[in-house]
């Protein structure tokens, strides 16, 4: 039972988990599961603006802003109280972002990549910066993320979620198999 | 504070995200490569559990715990559903992160996804102040 707190859960553990988030907050908040609205909700908080976009009462989605401080502190849990994992990722990925001069596939993000050190460099910028950018563009464009649209949705059979998921896999296909390999070099 | 539920159920959310590895630009990569199960079971078994609850909440009228009936109306579809999904398409497979992830990686250490964060707010911003010119 302790092995399992400390090893990686395999698929068929992780993902029931997380469909399992659609009921729990449904029935116990009468909420649909979403992340990144949150992002949404903090603008209007902080951020003095005209905008017609975040004119609304935000504290009404409160919820959802304690919901990813939640995720910040399950992340900081899993860290502090969990080992530190070695994630076993496929060989053909492993020798794929090889060739293309990713060398450290340990950990969960490269470091030659994502470090304070690079972020002010080109690469870094592109990964960091403007790829944070598009997501926050991209998610309220959609209106909706992985979770608002890929579980949320997909669980709730709207063919609008569907779109979305495929326009998330067009987007991700293009930079991984055309853009990666000129980005790195 | 009737808050503090979901503070717990984000908790939780946290730790799955970390302990099933979705957090990880390299999973990422294994899904866009078509190179291992991993992502698409996690998706797809997630997407299962949720489409069989919302069915039995349908089929037996669950209410919500305050009494109130569970709303379950379906996002809208606009001109931005699919290109706004491509754009954070491209975001998703650059920072090997969705948004949950990006909040989970900050809570376990890695502080400069904190500037990927703030670079999706900045994207946030810039998508409401152009809202009226975008199509709709």
């Amino acid at each position: 039972m302790l092995d399992f707190i400390y090893e990686p859960w395999p698929w068929y553990i992780s993902g029931p988990l997380i469909g399992l988030m659609v009921p729990l907050l449904l029935v116990f908040g009468n909420k649909q599961f979403g992340i990144s609205s949150s992002l949404r909700h903090m603008c209007a908080a902080v951020i003095p603006t005209k905008a017609e976009f975040f004119k609304y009462n935000w504290k009404d989605h409160r919820w959802n802003l304690f919901f990813v401080a939640g995720v910040i502190l399950g992340g900081l849990l899993a860290s502090f109280f969990f080992s530190e994992e070695e994630i076993i990722i496929s060989s053909a990925t492993v020798a794929d972002l090889r060739a293309i001069g990713i060398a450290d596939v340990d950990g969960m993000l490269p470091r030659s990549i994502f470090s304070w050190e690079n972020l002010l460099s080109l690469k870094g910028f592109i990964f960091i910066i403007l790829g944070g950018f598009l997501v926050g563009f991209g998610t309220r464009y959609a209106n909706g993320c992985t979770s608002g649209h890929a579980i949320m949705g997909l669980s709730n059979l709207s063919w609008v979620s569907l779109v979305a998921v495929v326009g998330f896999f067009i987007g991700g296909l293009v930079v991984t198999h055309f853009l990666l390999p000129i980005l790195i070099n | 504070m009737k808050n503090i539920k979901f503070l717990v159920f984000g908790i939780v959310f946290g730790i799955i995200l970390i302990k099933s590895q979705v957090v990880s630009w390299f999973r990422i990569q294994e899904m866009f490569r078509f190179q291992a199960f991993h992502m698409y079971g996690i998706i797809g078994s997630a997407v299962v559990v949720g489409a069989i609850s919302i069915f039995i909440i349908k089929k037996l009228n669950v209410k919500a715990s305050d009494g109130s009936d569970i709303n379950l109306k379906p996002k809208p579809f606009t001109k931005g559903t699919l290109t706004g999904g491509i754009i954070f398409g491209l975001g998703w497979a650059l920072t090997g992160a969705c948004p949950g992830p990006l909040y989970a990686l900050i809570g376990s250490g890695y502080s400069v996804i904190l500037v990927a964060l703030l670079s999706a707010l900045a994207g946030t911003l810039v998508y409401g102040l152009l809202r009226k010119r975008l199509p709709h």
